[in-house]
């Protein structure tokens, strides 16, 4: 035995300790997983020895291993063991471990709360304050519920150190355990005014980290951080503080106006960049917020515009990138004073940052108008070239489409100009965004019908040179714009010239190179041309040149046939039989052409992308209904869930079915559209607000966006952009001699809504007139959208639940629990008003809290439903408080187990409540729980449960004291006399009562004789009964219950 | 705050401080993550960069990357003033702090972590108040090792 012992002890002088394990680490650079699992088994074998600085130094080391991505989760009870040393040194690396590695799916993260407990009570304002810090890493909602109150506590303590530390983590505390919030905000009130800075600044800290989230609720505070604005000059607190009022400035206008001054002063005065910042921008939500109410307030704009402009010179990247930053929530209600800037964000472009440029380009984005797109998008294209690295060349492409795209392709003006635009970058080699430009494509030539005659010549021209966009297929992503430009050039094939040398184009070998869902496009729309020439020639009645097509065809499809590809495979063999049947119909010289058309005839119209999300349930549609019968799955009739389903359906679906005739319906649909038609709140689709259009019966449904093009549709030579932005120039010269305010006129009432099949008279695109109109046709949405989507909120928004008024005079059913303990209650306040305790305590309350958060959930509240509540948690609350005592033990006693163990105490047996006696009327058991206010003392808890159908009342309980173990008697009465039991029992009810007992020694064993007397009352009568018993207290009942606080 | 991290030049982690509770198998893919993209910036960009929901905050002070990732509205400078202020103080202490003394010494270098902010939030501005709590805190400690060795010595006997 004794050499074992020397032995452990020799062994662990050999121990590792950190620094070994890291130079160890350091030298085992090949095999290092190696290494490390040999290091952890070790510190497993470290972590089964009792003493208690190896198992720190194994602690210490797997907190490390945690940091290089270890998983230690598994020690998380011998973190435990190391948090509850009584050594500082190792309480502390205790804490460290669990605050690293501790997460809410700790299981054993309960069992440290009378740990924490204790250490916060510390006389060593160390240990408290480790486990201050430790618990703001990981503390539960159970945690924060049951230290609240110890930690609100510990906000007034003596220390200053201590102080602000409670103070910080009592924001955490909040987060996890909204409830205490209220309680504990007086407090946390006064601490702004703390005699210590640190202190004060805490909770500014935590009071603007609440107010940002809901900052209704501290308004009223508004003075006392004018206040502490003034005076103080800690950059720290100022910074906060200023924060703070951003947060509350929109809820209350006046307050804005106030700010305005001493935060101009601030940003003249100030030297420290970050307050500038900070100040900077809290101008700028304040005038956000102001925006119309104060008129002198440019002078505010300008001077913020001023300093951005200064941060954004300096050499400094990180000053340029905020004040970029900050230049763009600027943007956004004041842009013209941005828009000054210009020349200074373009300069941003060359940037060698890469996010600087990133900003700048989102800058661009908000500061584009119909004047300067193209000029802004021209130099962007050239960044395009110059760009170094495809990543910012994405970003680039995208932000130029995003830029002319964005609200509907409001700021284009010429859309040739934007098909150029399109075209030149197919030219970027390697980009990702192929698919990108192919939807503007596809959205353009499909939505601005006038500009599909200009779009197919496009498309035409780079389905001729595919060769050149394709030739390098392993970086393919601009290849999809032949996905677009095939279907294009199929779709609107009637505007095709050289539609002959496109389809041969098309049918290119090289074709079958690209991808798979290419060629099918392309083999699909092959079709479509060759319908459309097939029309032409036998129209100008060229049989042979008809035949001839057919014979290319016919040659050049099997090529898709032998596709890998399934698809194309498919759709090539099916088109090569069509047209093998044609040209068998073409030899006996039928015409087919118009049969061939037929397959492609109608026109696709775009859909908005929400439509389907919007189809309003008609009136009278139950979607939960059956439609048919349920089957049964027997064939008793009489079997009860089938009835009831019955019933139900019966109930359910006919009042909402009532029988209308197709008349009736029709009627009432026409109703509605004329009802719709005339509510000017009703957007039927325009996702832009400068598109909502005022209905006027009978008019169609298409929005059609309507602008001048005085420009020719064909350029000649190579569609470069840059030729349409000097027309453009000169269009706009011409349009500023002749402004022509007729026709802003009709703009204007053309807006409304415009059936197609009635607008499109004036589309035909021989119509060349110089005042042509370029139709924006607006996604389609179905009819009775519904007008809004509330799909944007987070229903998971943690501080939510935070949203609490503080200004309310605090109930008691608030206040924050505590942890009692039964004895005091049990004797000085009789417990005759507690209601039953069920035995199935945790399930009720358990449905309590889910309903609590149901509450809160809901946000906010009337006043009547908040009284209505408040009532509600009265309630609740004084029941759990009942169940609680009932509870406690358990929950004590499985805490306890783990607080045994620090001592190296062998673990007592879990315990609950044990039989004390029992008869027909009456069963009993108890349990002993220690007083931790007086050593010598023990409670015994009782819980008398009635068996019989009779009421128990006059209970009496007596016990023959010991010479160690006496029970504890009301003032003035013998040895002899016993204790009422302070309630009656009805038929089937249990309760508890406590007594509690002195004792003189723990180390003795004790069994005390005692009976319980009661009167038994039936309708027969009343009879007096007695129950004898045998109260056992054992050694291990007093060990336990000394769990904490000394 | 939300978290902090410290990595090297090598993309290896040197300390992490989490201040929302987040799984194991979360932190690594974030950490992962987080250390490649700040790794992967030019010495000459600026320090800021938007990630997910968040804005991280770097600033790489001889091998190591100190990174920091704040909420929306956080002030970017002043997390700058904090890492700074943090680096201060392991200077302080270490007297002319290298990667190697936050290695071999990094539970210290999360005491003083812990001293300065608490909860992701600055809870002591003074560099002294600070040093003076590690100190006395070490303190502490030495007296309490002084019975520990004792202690052993019992074991052996």
């Amino acid at each position: 035995m004794a050499l074992k012992m020397v032995k452990g002890s020799i062994d662990r002088m050999f121990d590792k300790n950190l620094q070994d394990l890291v130079r160890g680490i350091r030298n085992h650079k090949e095999d290092e997983a190696k290494y490390i699992s040999q290091c952890i088994d070790e510190i497993k074998q470290e972590l089964k020895q009792d003493n208690i600085a190896v198992k720190a130094n194994a602690v210490c080391k797997l907190t490390y291993l945690q940091m290089l991505g270890y998983d230690i989760s598994w020690a998380a009870f011998n973190i435990i063991e190391v948090m509850s040393a009584s050594k500082f040194t190792f309480k502390r690396i205790g804490y460290l471990a669990a605050s690293q590695c501790f997460h809410e799916g700790t299981d054993v993260i309960m069992l440290t709360t009378n740990q924490i407990r204790k250490d916060l009570s510390s006389p060593n304002q160390y240990d408290t304050g480790v486990a201050l810090t430790g618990l703001s890493c990981f503390v539960t909602p159970d945690l924060a519920r049951d230290l609240a109150n110890d930690i609100m506590t510990l906000m007034s303590h003596t220390k200053p150190y201590i102080r602000k530390k409670a103070v910080l983590i009592m924001y955490k505390v909040f987060l996890k355990y909204p409830e205490s919030l209220r309680p504990a905000f007086p407090r946390l009130k006064e601490k702004l005014e703390d005699p210590d800075p640190g202190v004060q600044s805490a909770a500014v800290n935590v009071i603007c980290e609440l107010a940002r989230r809901n900052p209704k609720n501290y308004l009223s505070l508004a003075p006392l951080f004018f206040k502490l604005m003034t005076s103080s000059t800690n950059n720290w607190v100022l910074i906060k503080i200023i924060k703070l009022f951003g947060a509350l400035t929109p809820l209350e206008p006046r307050l804005g106006k106030k700010l305005i001054e001493p935060l101009t002063n601030l940003i003249h005065s100030t030297s420290a960049m970050s307050l500038l910042y900070e100040c900077v921008n809290t101008v700028i939500a304040v005038l956000i917020s102001l925006s119309s109410g104060m008129p002198n307030h440019s002078a505010s704009i300008q001077l913020c515009v001023q300093k951005l402009r200064i941060l954004i010179e300096d050499s400094d990247q990180n000053l340029k990138y905020l004040g970029l930053l900050a230049m763009s929530k600027i943007l956004k209600t004041h842009p013209k004073s941005v828009q000054s800037h210009k020349d200074l964000i373009l300069q941003c472009l060359d940037d060698k940052d890469e996010s600087i440029r990133l900003r700048a380009l989102d800058l661009l984005y908000g500061m584009v108008s119909k004047k300067n797109l193209m000029e802004i998008v021209k130099k962007l294209m050239i960044h395009v070239d110059k760009a170094e690295g495809t990543t910012y060349r994405d970003e680039l492409l995208t932000k130029i489409i995003d830029i002319c795209s964005q609200s509907n392709y409001q700021y284009i003006t010429n859309f040739e100009w934007y098909i150029s635009i399109l075209v030149e970058l197919t030219r970027l080699e390697g980009t990702r965004h192929g698919h990108l430009i192919a939807a503007q494509m596809l959205d353009v030539a499909i939505r601005v019908k006038a500009i599909r005659k200009f779009a197919v010549s496009q498309m035409a021209m780079l389905l001729d040179n595919a060769h050149l966009i394709a030739s390098n297929t392993q970086r393919n992503g601009i290849c999809e714009v032949l996905y677009a430009a095939a279907w294009i050039c199929g779709e609107f094939s009637e505007h095709l010239e050289e539609a002959n040398q496109t389809l041969e184009a098309m049918l290119r070998p090289k074709v079958t190179t690209l991808p798979g869902h290419i060629q099918a496009v392309y083999v699909q729309n092959m079709v479509k041309l060759y319908a459309s020439i097939l029309q032409q020639k036998e129209q100008a009645g060229e049989k042979e040149a008809a035949q001839e097509i057919t014979q290319l065809m016919i040659e050049r499809l099997p090529q898709f046939v032998q596709s890998a590809d399934l698809e194309v495979q498919e759709r090539a063999s099916c088109i090569l039989q069509l047209i093998k049947y044609i040209q068998k119909l073409q030899v006996k010289e039928v015409p087919v052409a118009e049969e061939v058309i037929a397959l492609f005839a109608g026109e696709l119209n775009p859909v908005a992308p929400k439509a389907q999300k919007k189809v309003p349930v008609p009136e009278g549609l139950d979607l939960d209904a059956w439609i048919n019968e349920p089957p049964s799955d027997s064939e008793s009739e009489d079997e009860k869930p089938k009835t009831i389903f019955h019933d139900e359906e019966q109930r359910h679906s006919k009042p909402r079915h009532p029988e209308m005739d197709e008349e009736e319906l029709a009627r009432r649909r026409e109703a509605r559209k004329q009802e719709q038609a005339n509510n000017p709140f009703y957007i039927k689709s325009s996702p832009s607000p400068q598109k909502r259009y005022q209905d006027t019966p009978g008019v169609e449904h298409i929005p059609v966006v309507q602008i001048d093009l005085s420009v020719p549709l064909k350029v000649p030579g190579m569609p470069m952009s840059d030729q349409y932005v000097k027309l453009e120039e000169e269009r706009r010269h011409k349009q500023k001699l002749e402004k022509d305010k007729k026709k802003k006129k009709q703009k204007k009432e053309k807006r409304g809504k415009h059936h197609r099949h009635n607008s499109l008279h004036t589309e035909s695109e021989e119509d060349i007139a110089p005042a042509h109109h370029v139709d924006i046709i607006t996604e389609e949405m179905p009819e009775n959208a519904l007008p809004s989507d509330e799909d944007d909120k987070d229903p998971n928004d943690p501080y939510k639940a935070l949203d609490i008024d503080l200004d309310k005079p605090l109930a008691d059913s608030e206040k924050l629990p505590v942890q009692r303990h039964r004895n005091a209650e049990a004797l000085k306040t009789p417990e005759s008003e507690v209601p039953p305790v069920e035995k199935k305590s945790k399930k009720p309350k358990k449905k309590e809290k889910k309903h609590k958060e149901k509450e809160k959930d809901k946000g906010k509240k009337k006043e009547k439903e908040k009284k209505h509540k408040k009532e509600k948690e009265e309630k609740s609350k004084d029941k759990k408080k009942s169940k609680k005592k009932h509870h406690h033990s358990e929950e004590e006693m499985a805490e306890s187990v783990q607080n045994g163990t620090l001592d190296d105490e062998p673990l007592p047996p879990m315990s609950s409540y044990r039989l004390l006696a029992e008869n027909p009327y009456i069963k009993t058991t108890y349990d002993i729980q220690g007083n931790l206010q007086n050593d010598s003392q023990v409670t015994v808890s009782v819980i008398f449960e009635n068996k019989s159908t009779s009421f128990l009342k006059s209970m009496e309980l007596n016990v023959l004291d010991s010479l160690n173990t006496k029970m504890l008697r009301p003032e003035g009465s013998s040895v002899h006399d016993g204790i009422p039991v302070p309630f009656q029992l009805p038929p089937g009810i249990s309760n508890e009562a406590q007594f509690v007992f002195t004792l003189q020694s723990i180390v003795m064993a004790q069994k005390l004789k005692g009976t319980l007397s009661f009167i038994v009352k039936n309708d027969e009568g009343s009879t007096h009964e007695k129950l004898d018993f045998k109260l056992h207290f054992s050694c291990a009942s007093y060990l336990i219950t000394t769990p904490c606080y000394r | 705050m939300q978290f902090m991290l410290l990595f090297s030049r090598q993309g290896k982690l040197r300390l992490q401080k989490w201040y929302v509770p987040l799984s194991d198998k979360e932190k690594k893919k974030i950490t992962r993550e987080l250390v490649q993209t700040v790794l992967a910036r030019k010495s000459k960009m600026c320090s800021f960069l938007e990630w997910r929901d968040l804005k991280i905050v770097y600033k790489r002070y001889a091998s190591l990357y100190f990174c920091c990732a704040i909420e929306d509205q956080d002030n970017e400078l002043i997390t700058l003033e904090i890492i700074h202020r943090y680096v201060e103080l392991l200077d302080k202490y270490f007297g002319s702090v290298c990667e190697l003394d936050i290695i071999f010494n990094f539970e210290k270098a999360y005491f003083i972590l812990d001293e300065f902010l608490l909860g992701g939030e600055v809870q002591e501005t003074s560099k002294k108040n600070v040093l003076k709590a590690i100190e006395q805190a070490d303190l502490l400690q030495e007296e309490a090792e002084t019975p520990r060795s004792v202690l052993e010595e019992i074991g052996l006997t």
